[in-house]
């Protein structure tokens, strides 16, 4: 009786935020998938239906969409592989014991504490691409070191300037990967190590066969979460490199067709295509976890 | 006991909670303006009192910008002023919203247009930009009443009027006129390098090569991707001229023309000379570099004379004009006015359509135009204004307004509308990446058949 009284007031807790969630996030997302399938541009609503027609359309013979889905590959697969690796190195120096850890710990996260906007800013100061008599930030430093060959266009490269946008978002996010490495390097158990050691492993063996095999959870769960990011990107890259074509991204590009220009049925199909790539990855994800929950 | 009082207080909380969320949807759909405008403008806390005082009802007349700093607000102001002398008992209510150009600005009032909630008259873009998106939508009605009645068909160009009607109606009044063909350059890096001014196209590329030879990097100075689509409109006037220009966007001539081509292979000829940098940099950082002499020229609207010669505490450059630095036409666009405008309308189903009507009038008057257009760093749309109240650039651009031939700016919203638009400047992207001009062309072609005038 009393147990049942407490279901029904937890339900009745919840409910608003149910309702909120059911309105404002699936009923929106529902809304926008219809949106998607119509003809709707300007500014009055128009729901003819097209069926896939927008879909076909970004597909097949919109070139913007095509340097989108390449600029979002380029950054995805540097900056989750880049900040992966540095994650891992950082932890596992830090993971050696020395002496200050946790000043070094705080130094590497502290990027993190920062809005996208400002490490995009700063870090347009340090790629400036001017040449000549103009040089400044990294250039200007590079010749002052004497180290002439390292100069960059950087953003501005031909056909890669999307590469160096990963620059900053690896420097933003990296101390976040070396965080969770930590962790998963003291969960690994030091008799696993010592009956490595025993058995005459070397210590690259020991993280080769050992170590780095028990950190494979942690770096799916990197993937996943520095994948959806990437996936969804905007204020990093406007802050980069403002709005340009060789620097789109399908979330600028969502934004500057619904609404500059409004072409709504368009704008909405491109945001339902990010949201299935970002479900791609979250719900299987999602899944799994929350089976293994289960099962414990 | 305190459980059970938890308890209460919850079911409290829940009843209240959805109480709210029902009342709020009535509230929510009639008044959203002053909720908006509460959050993101303090000017219009000026509702709240008036409001509740409220026992004779003050009539209003609430004006929707995005001109909420710089020259535009102080512009504004002063046009306020003038409002409150000539109307005391009409309570100006300035719905200004911050923020991006005005993008932020025109989902606000989109979501306003959508909810029948305009307000009373608001800004845009002169030109399709508001007739391709409002006129469009059914949301404005025609001013020729106004016009006629005020005489502003005898005072405005009469090229600029087409510009800015749909089938003969003009559907804004044009508060300011910007000119975007304007050639800036800095005399002393010319009498260093020994070149001369240019006088047409041709001679200008052959400075430009001059100035390359003598060892200068970039002679060109550009900035960002509009900064880059704003300079080929200008070479488009001068290779196809004004009134071949006019009629490729009301689709009266056709993009595949030789002279549309060579415009475009002109542009290329002219990124030869441009810093490497251009795509990273504002039209501000493009400017500085002519005023700092590591640019001969560069291209810009005039807005770019407040940036010279403003103050330098306001940001500003506090340059000399013709000593430090001097500006002519786009060479080939000489006797061109490549014009953009800010204005208001009349939207449908205005609250305060009297004193809409009031405020249109005031905003075409010689005397609204004479207060905004000083402080802004514009000239006023009317070519009997005085002169006396401006600068030495703003008088030279006063002098060609009121005889030149008057064509559209593209990027500036005034010839192409939204959606076409932003087509362009995405084909445009991609020019910049591959230099093929006959590509680009022909995607002008086929914008134009989808999102244009042209004949599909």
């Amino acid at each position: 009786m009393r147990n049942k009284k407490e279901k029904w007031l937890a339900f009745l807790l919840v409910s608003p935020s149910i309702l909120a969630v059911a309105v404002f996030v699936y009923g929106f997302i529902g809304w926008t998938t219809r949106v998607s399938f119509t003809a709707w541009k300007g500014m009055i609503p128009d729901y003819t239906f097209v069926k896939l027609q927008n879909y076909i359309d970004l597909f097949t013979n919109n070139l913007r969409f095509q340097i989108d889905i390449r600029n979002t590959l380029i950054f995805t697969v540097i900056f989750v592989f880049g900040t992966l690796l540095l994650g891992l190195i950082t932890a596992l120096l830090l993971d050696q014991g020395l002496k200050g850890e946790g000043l070094f710990r705080n130094l590497f996260i502290f990027p993190m504490a920062i809005s996208y906007i400002v490490t995009g800013v700063v870090w347009r100061w340090l790629m400036n691409p001017a040449q000549g008599s103009r040089l400044s930030g990294l250039n200007l430093l590079f010749h002052t070191l004497h180290l002439d060959f390292l100069n960059s266009l950087y953003t501005a490269t031909p056909e890669w300037g999307m590469a160096f946008i990963a620059i900053p978002a690896i420097w933003q996010l990296s101390g976040y990967t070396m965080a969770m490495y930590l962790a998963g390097l003291r969960a690994i158990p030091d008799e696993l190590r010592e009956a490595a050691r025993v058995d005459g492993a070397t210590e690259f063996e020991i993280f080769r066969y050992i170590v780095f095999p028990l950190l494979r959870p942690v770096t799916l769960s990197a993937m996943i979460i520095l994948g959806h990011m990437s996936l969804k990107t905007f204020d990093l890259v406007i802050a980069v490199a403002g709005k340009q074509l060789p620097l789109d991204m399908p979330s600028i590009n969502m934004w500057q067709t619904t609404f500059d220009a409004h072409l709504y049925g368009s704008g909405a199909a491109i945001s339902i295509l990010l949201l299935i790539s970002t479900a791609v990855l979250i719900i299987p994800y999602l899944f799994f976890s929350l089976r293994k929950e289960g099962q414990q | 006991m305190p459980k059970k009082l938890y308890v209460v207080f919850a079911v409290v909380l829940v009843v209240a909670m959805t109480l709210a969320a029902c009342a709020k949807t009535p509230v929510a759909t009639q008044a959203p303006a002053a909720t908006e405008a509460a959050a993101t403008q303090a000017p219009a806390a000026t509702e709240a009192p008036a409001a509740t005082q409220a026992p004779a009802a003050k009539q209003q007349l609430e004006v929707f910008s995005w001109w909420t700093g710089g020259g535009e607000a102080a512009g504004l102001e002063a046009m306020i002023a003038i409002w409150n002398k000539q109307n005391p008992d009409i309570e100006f209510v300035n719905a200004a919203v911050a923020g991006g150009a005005g993008s932020n600005a025109k989902a606000v009032l989109a979501t306003r247009l959508a909810a029948g909630d305009p307000p009373d008259s608001f800004q845009g873009h002169a030109g399709q930009e508001m007739i391709g998106t409002y006129v469009a939508a059914g949301q404005l009605e025609p001013l020729d009443d106004l016009y006629k009645a005020n005489g502003w068909y005898d005072v405005f160009p009469a090229t600029l009027i087409p510009l800015i009607s749909k089938d003969g109606h003009p559907y804004s009044v044009p508060v300011n006129i910007h000119r975007a063909n304007v050639l800036w350059y800095n005399p002393k890096v010319l009498a260093k390098y020994n070149v001369t001014a240019p006088t047409d196209f041709a001679s200008w590329l052959t400075a430009l090569a001059a100035l390359k030879t003598a060892g200068m990097e970039a002679p060109l100075a550009l900035g960002e991707n509009w900064t880059e689509v704003q300079l080929w409109e200008t070479v488009l006037i001068a290779d196809a001229g004004a009134d071949m220009y006019t009629k490729l966007w009301n689709g009266e001539a056709d993009w595949n023309d030789a002279k549309v081509l060579k415009s475009i292979e002109d542009y290329n000829k002219l990124m030869e000379y441009v810093n490497s940098d251009y795509a990273t940099l504002s039209w501000q950082d493009a400017s500085k570099l002519v005023a700092d002499g590591d640019a001969a020229f560069n291209v810009m609207g005039d807005w770019a004379d407040g940036y010279f010669s403003g103050k330098v505490d306001g940001g500003n450059l506090g340059l000399t004009p013709e000593t430090d630095y001097a500006w002519m036409p786009v060479p080939g666009t000489q006797g061109v006015y490549d014009f953009l405008s800010d204005s208001f309308n009349l939207p449908v189903g205005a609250k305060n359509r009297d004193a809409a009507i009031k405020w249109l009038t005031l905003c075409g008057s010689k005397e609204g135009q004479d207060a905004f257009n000083p402080v802004k760093g514009s000239i006023p749309a009317r070519n009997d204004a005085d002169k006396s109240l401006y600068g030495v650039y703003l008088q030279s651009a006063m002098a060609d307004w009121s005889k030149d031939t008057v064509v559209g700016s593209l990027w500036h919203g005034v010839v192409a509308n939204d959606t076409w638009k932003n087509q362009i400047a995405t084909d445009f992207g991609a020019f910049i990446l591959d230099k093929d001009a006959a590509k680009f062309q022909a995607s002008m072609v086929a914008s134009c058949a989808q999102f244009g005038p042209c004949k599909k």
